[in-house]
């Protein structure tokens, strides 16, 4: 598997990380996703565009399974990572979102210092033999998510006061740390102001060389930006998924030229 | 009785003012509703309330100082003699104020001559019919001070009367004057309203006046009599109403908290599980059900908890724990009192710590189960974290609730007072009786007392400093919550 | 950036269907403190049960009262020597002079039944000492009945009663120097014969309360009215004044360092301890102002300026729920600020009050540290008048009377103690479950 991998990475086709196959998604009584199946590529950045209420967001959650913690929410179909059922009875969440990193639309530091912020995942799932393995993590974690320079002479300060731009970056650093397969982010930067936005999206394309990345955004100008690949959703139907440069320029469904010239929103 | 006619005659004359303020307003304007200022009713109610609020005002002011200036100067006019060695002014005083109050109730006459003894000792015994027992002979000097206190409070009442309806009648007259088409009754009415809103919400700060002013005022006393070293820094306390007793609070202190801290013991990680449970993993049913069910233990008062420690929990603590162990053979003591009092604060904790842990944002849970974090690790290494202010606050306020508590240990925890000389065994053993600084205001206070004994007024100084004890554990605490939750706005 | 590998990709690849020995024991760990949470609920609901059937256990038989029917002889020249039956004369026999035709009537019964018990004596001490004075207010209600023979139910004695509550058995009787095992014999003797019963029985709550060795006649009559009465004052003065300070602080008060000062202190006194008022009442109520001891109005007027903070909160809370639009709309039609808050926010806000208040009067039945200062610990049997005299004549509270009781040393006192908390837990649930209706009933959301 592995060297099989290694081959496709050097003719830049990228194997099928994440595979869903008609996923419903209720809320009560609320069908939130209707059949939606879709594929996501490893070591890819994936954006999922569509108007307010689609229901993007909530495909997001099903791929970590963060909607297990909406007691009313119920999800059908079949999700696989590397190939394997994420619904599984067997699986564990707490071990599929450790592969299945997330950052939200908010940012959420914890009330704890930066260090222990970024250092939050590698110690609970045990990825760090002793301390100066762990203080390698964090300053790695860091640096990827750009930070570092900005962070390296305040680790023990709360990570609550750094900027909205920087607390984002810090959930980046917290979720990399984690040594996540793939990577969920929410709209990470609708809280965000044009220069942090900027510092984000560029670290999510270089995020992508060890990850596959799912991006919601709201922001078409963001998802032509960062994303190789785009899937719009409407009304919890996905409409189309494809090469993000396709869909932009030549969409096949009425739909999606609506939204993207603006007609829809 | 006559007050109450005083009243009526007040409340009358507001009665009368209404429909005369809304009469006259009504013909100033011809009897064109529209040509009025305001409406008809607010002309009467002006009329009604200028007369109603001095006049009480009046009423309740005179009320307060009329004892105290009457008090004041028969006690200056009472003979040094009439004060023997054993008593003291205040004592003879009183003994005054009684038989003044006796000479009204049997409606004795002032007699013609100066009483001889015969005429006292029939007084004493009439007064002793009319349900006014008086420990010794009436002393003629005694005697004369009650007659001119029932002369100076017939006078004062008189006056009160004169001087009241007078005011009311000042305040019927300029009221009605005033009133024509133009004059802007609501507004006058509502701003008396106002002010009536703002002496409700003043009571507040009155009531916590009245509370260190009286506490101040009788440990000052106290004070006097005893020195205040012996009393924070003494360690034996021994009362003794025939005098030479040591009242240290020490003593007390540390059985107010050692049984305070075994409550907190039982009630804090009860308490704090028991909300963590209901708010992060119980379903809506659990929740619906057991919630209502820990609250009714906060609805419970206290003295149920007095009789649940004093004839279940007691006996069973000596008889399983207690004497098998070679503890202790008595049945009120610090565990009984602590363990109960546990659980009557397990629902404070909790509700609090509830309302703390749903006030930390989602968010920061889903940014940790999106790490992988398992619902526990989330709970201990963020939730908690994150609430611990907010929680530390109300285990505060719980302590503080423990600390004040008083009929728990009334019935719990015994009424003998920790003894330092006994050695450490016997002061950490918590199968002995202990007492508390409550449990003795309780016992210096009911029961036959003697306002001028240190014996007595000790209990004043001790509630003072369970006032200033609390009190700062109140502010401390409420300060924490308040930053806690802004933190979370 | 690419020469860096993120410090996990190089471990071996794991799949999810297995779980690893660390969630393994990350898993376990979950449970444990999961497990704690249930216990903790458990051992909380645990507590509360035996709390309440410890009470109910030992305090249901106060509400059951053992008898003895006995036709008593109403002598002529034992009651009415002169045989004019005037009241005012009769008046003049005390209770001893009945207590020998009880005797009497005892020896009779014995007889009458054929019961013949060795080395038994005193049977009269079978009957309560209160029945002398309930036969001598019968009589001198009903001076024409003198001369008659009829039945009396009597009052079984603290000690047979608990006999048949199972608190007295021959043993503890054989110790006992106020019942000896025979009395009891006789007493199961005359159960046979029907003229002993116990049976469920209301006078718990009417009758005042007695002295220390008449448990059997000791009831809440006195405390209860004493309750009600404190509870009136406080209604009449903590509700209107807890609702103008909130009308005020919610409504009217400017941000300033007198309002902040007021807040201050209503959140603080809702803090203080309570036996804190018991101290001001004393000094302030009755030695400065010098109101009786023992009286409800001083009760009344302490409980007030405790309850007064925890009416005003919820007041406060149900005033602010009541949403800006309403206040626009009244001020928009050029209504007044006071005409708005009297006309629309007091209405709608009155149900959120009115169970903030029932709440507060319930906390404040329950009280009974700060009546201990203030002399409602006193023995009384006297009922209190009618208001609004009756508020200055002495009596007691329901809680007190508990915790005068638990000072008596007869072990009936116990029981009695118990049905006192159950009469009051009854009055708190009725009013917890009033304001519980009335919140859902009326309660509005926004």
């Amino acid at each position: 598997m592995n060297d099989m991998r290694l081959i496709q990475r050097t003719v830049d086709m990228h194997e099928t990380k994440i595979r869903a196959s008609g996923v419903d998604v209720f809320y009560g009584d609320n069908h939130a996703i209707k059949d939606v199946s879709v594929y996501i590529e490893d070591k890819t950045v994936t954006a999922f565009i569509g108007p307010s209420g689609c229901g993007k967001s909530t495909f997001l959650r099903c791929l970590n399974r963060m909607n297990d913690t909406i007691p009313i929410c119920r999800v059908t179909g079949k999700i696989t990572l590397d190939d394997e059922d994420i619904y599984d009875p067997k699986v564990d969440p707490v071990q599929l979102r450790a592969k299945v990193g997330m950052v939200f639309q908010k940012p959420n530091p914890f009330p704890k210092s930066i260090y222990d912020n970024v250092a939050y995942g590698p110690r609970i799932h045990g990825l760090a033999g002793d301390k100066s393995e762990l203080d390698e993590i964090v300053e790695k974690s860091l640096r990827r998510a750009a930070l570092w320079g900005e962070v390296k002479d305040r680790l023990a300060e709360p990570g609550t006061g750094l900027s909205g731009g920087q607390q984002q970056r810090l959930c980046i650093a917290r979720a990399v740390a984690t040594a996540p397969e793939v990577l969920l982010m929410d709209e990470p930067c609708s809280a965000l102001d044009p220069i942090a936005t900027a510092q984000v999206e560029e670290l999510i394309d270089e995020l992508k060389q060890n990850y596959s990345v799912v991006i919601v955004t709201h922001s078409m100008q963001q998802a032509a930006r960062v994303s190789q690949k785009t899937a719009f959703f409407h009304l919890g139907n996905l409409v189309e998924y494809g090469e993000t440069g396709k869909i932009f320029t030549n969409p096949e469904d009425s739909r999606t030229e609506s939204y993207i010239t603006g007609r829809i929103g | 009785m006559t007050l109450t006619w005083l009243v009526l005659a007040v409340l009358a004359l507001a009665a009368v003012g209404y429909v005369m303020g809304r009469s006259r307003a009504m013909a100033s304007a011809g009897g064109e509703i529209r040509a009025l200022h305001s409406l008809p009713r607010y002309y009467g109610w002006n009329v009604a309330l200028t007369v109603l609020t001095p006049a009480f005002g009046l009423m309740a002011l005179w009320l307060l100082i009329q004892p105290v200036f009457i008090d004041a100067r028969i006690s200056s006019q009472l003979p040094d003699a009439a004060v023997s060695e054993t008593t003291t002014r205040s004592l003879v005083m009183s003994d005054v104020r009684r038989v003044a109050e006796g000479l009204g109730q049997i409606g004795a006459s002032k007699p013609e001559s100066d009483p001889d003894e015969e005429y006292l000792s029939d007084l004493k015994s009439r007064l002793g019919g009319a349900g006014v027992a008086l420990a010794s002979d009436i002393d003629p000097a005694v005697y004369l001070a009650a007659e001119r206190y029932r002369a100076g409070t017939a006078i004062g009442a008189s006056l009160m009367w004169v001087a009241v309806l007078a005011v009311a009648v000042g305040g019927f007259a300029v009221s009605y004057l005033l009133t024509n088409k133009d004059f802007r009754a609501r507004n006058t009415v509502e701003r008396g309203i106002l002010l009536v809103l703002i002496a409700a919400a003043s009571i507040a700060i009155l009531t916590t006046l009245g509370i260190i002013l009286s506490m101040l005022f009788e440990t000052r006393h106290f004070f006097a009599d005893h020195p205040w070293q012996d009393f924070f820094l003494g360690t034996v306390w021994s009362p003794d109403f025939r005098g030479d007793s040591q009242l240290a609070i020490l003593p007390l202190l540390w059985g107010t908290l050692y049984i305070s801290l075994i409550a907190l013991l039982v009630a804090v990680p009860i308490g704090l599980f028991a909300a963590i449970y209901l708010s992060e993993y119980a379903t809506p049913r659990v929740r619906a059900l057991a919630k209502p069910a820990i609250e009714v233990l906060a609805g419970i008062p206290t003295i149920v908890y007095g009789l649940f420690a004093l004839i279940t929990i007691g006996p069973m603590l000596r008889d399983y724990f207690a004497q098998p162990l070679g503890l202790g053979d008595s049945s009120s003591s610090v565990m009984t009192a602590g363990l109960v009092m546990g659980i009557m604060l397990i629902p404070f904790v909790s509700s609090l710590s509830d309302d703390i842990i749903n006030a930390v944002p989602q968010s920061l849970r889903d940014g940790s189960y999106g790490l992988g974090a398992t619902q526990s690790e989330t709970i201990r290494q963020v939730i908690i974290p994150a609430a611990l202010p907010g929680i530390v606050g109300a285990i505060l306020l719980a302590a503080s609730r423990a600390i004040g508590e008083t009929m728990i240990v009334v019935l719990g925890a015994g009424a003998a007072a920790a003894q330092f000389d006994r050695g450490i065994g016997e002061l950490v053993n918590p199968f002995e009786a202990m007492t508390t600084v409550t449990v003795k205001i309780v016992s210096q206070l009911t029961g036959d007392t003697d306002f001028a004994s240190p014996e007595t007024l000790v209990a004043f100084a001790l509630g003072l400093t369970l006032f200033v004890i609390t009190l700062g554990l109140n502010v401390l605490a409420l300060w924490i919550v308040r930053r806690y939750r802004e933190q979370y706005e | 950036m690419t020469d860096m590998t993120a410090g996990a990709s190089a471990a071996p690849k794991s799949s999810l269907l297995a779980q690893d020995e660390r969630t393994r024991r990350r898993n376990a760990a979950e449970a444990r403190f999961k497990l704690y949470g249930v216990i903790a609920i458990t051992l909380a609901i645990v507590a509360l049960l035996f709390l309440m059937v410890s009470i109910m256990k030992n305090g249901s038989g106060a509400f059951f009262q053992t008898f003895v029917t006995l036709e008593v002889e109403l002598l002529e020249d034992k009651l009415d020597k002169n045989g004019n039956r005037d009241p005012a004369e009769m008046a003049k026999v005390t209770t001893f002079g009945y207590s020998p035709l009880i005797k009497d009537a005892m020896a009779k019964v014995v007889a009458d039944n054929g019961i013949e018990i060795d080395g038994l004596k005193k049977p009269e001490d079978l009957i309560s000492k209160e029945a002398a004075a309930q036969m001598r207010n019968f009589v001198l209600a009903h001076p024409e009945m003198v001369g008659e023979t009829r039945p009396f139910e009597f009052v079984a004695s603290g000690r047979i009663d608990g006999y048949y509550k199972g608190r007295v058995t021959m043993e503890s009787a054989a110790r006992d120097s106020n019942i000896s095992p025979e009395q009891l014999q006789l007493a199961d003797a005359l159960k046979a014969a029907g003229a002993l019963e116990t049976r469920f029985n209301w006078s718990f709550i009417t009758w005042p309360d007695a002295s220390e060795n008449r448990p059997e006649v000791s009831g809440l009559g006195v405390a209860i009215i004493g309750s009600l009465y404190m509870m009136l004052v406080v209604l009449a003065l903590a509700l209107p004044i807890g609702v103008a300070a909130s009308i005020y602080l919610e409504e009217f008060a400017p941000k300033n360092r007198f309002t902040d000062l007021i807040e201050v202190n209503i959140s603080n006194l809702a803090a203080v301890p309570s036996i804190v008022f018991g101290i001001l009442g004393l000094a302030i109520f009755i030695n400065f102002a010098g109101l009786p001891q023992s009286a409800p109005i001083v009760g009344g007027l302490v409980l007030s300026l405790m309850t007064l903070p925890r009416i005003i909160i919820p007041a406060r809370a149900a005033i602010q729920a009541v949403p800006p639009s309403i206040r626009e709309a009244a001020l928009g039609v050029g209504a007044s600020k006071m005409q708005t808050v009297f006309h629309h926010v007091l209405p709608l806000a009155a149900p959120g009050i009115l169970t903030g208040l029932i709440i507060g009067l319930a906390q404040a039945l329950g009280e009974t540290a700060p009546l201990l200062l203030i002399g409602m610990v006193a023995f009384v049997r006297e009922y209190p008048a009618g208001p609004p005299e009756g508020l200055f004549d002495p009596a007691t509270a329901l809680p007190v009377q508990v915790y005068n009781w638990t000072q008596r040393a007869d072990p009936a006192f116990v029981e009695r103690a118990s049905g006192a908390i159950i009469v009051l837990l009854v009055f708190l649930m009725v009013m917890n479950t009033l304001a519980i209706i009335l919140r859902s009933r009326f309660e509005r959301r926004w």
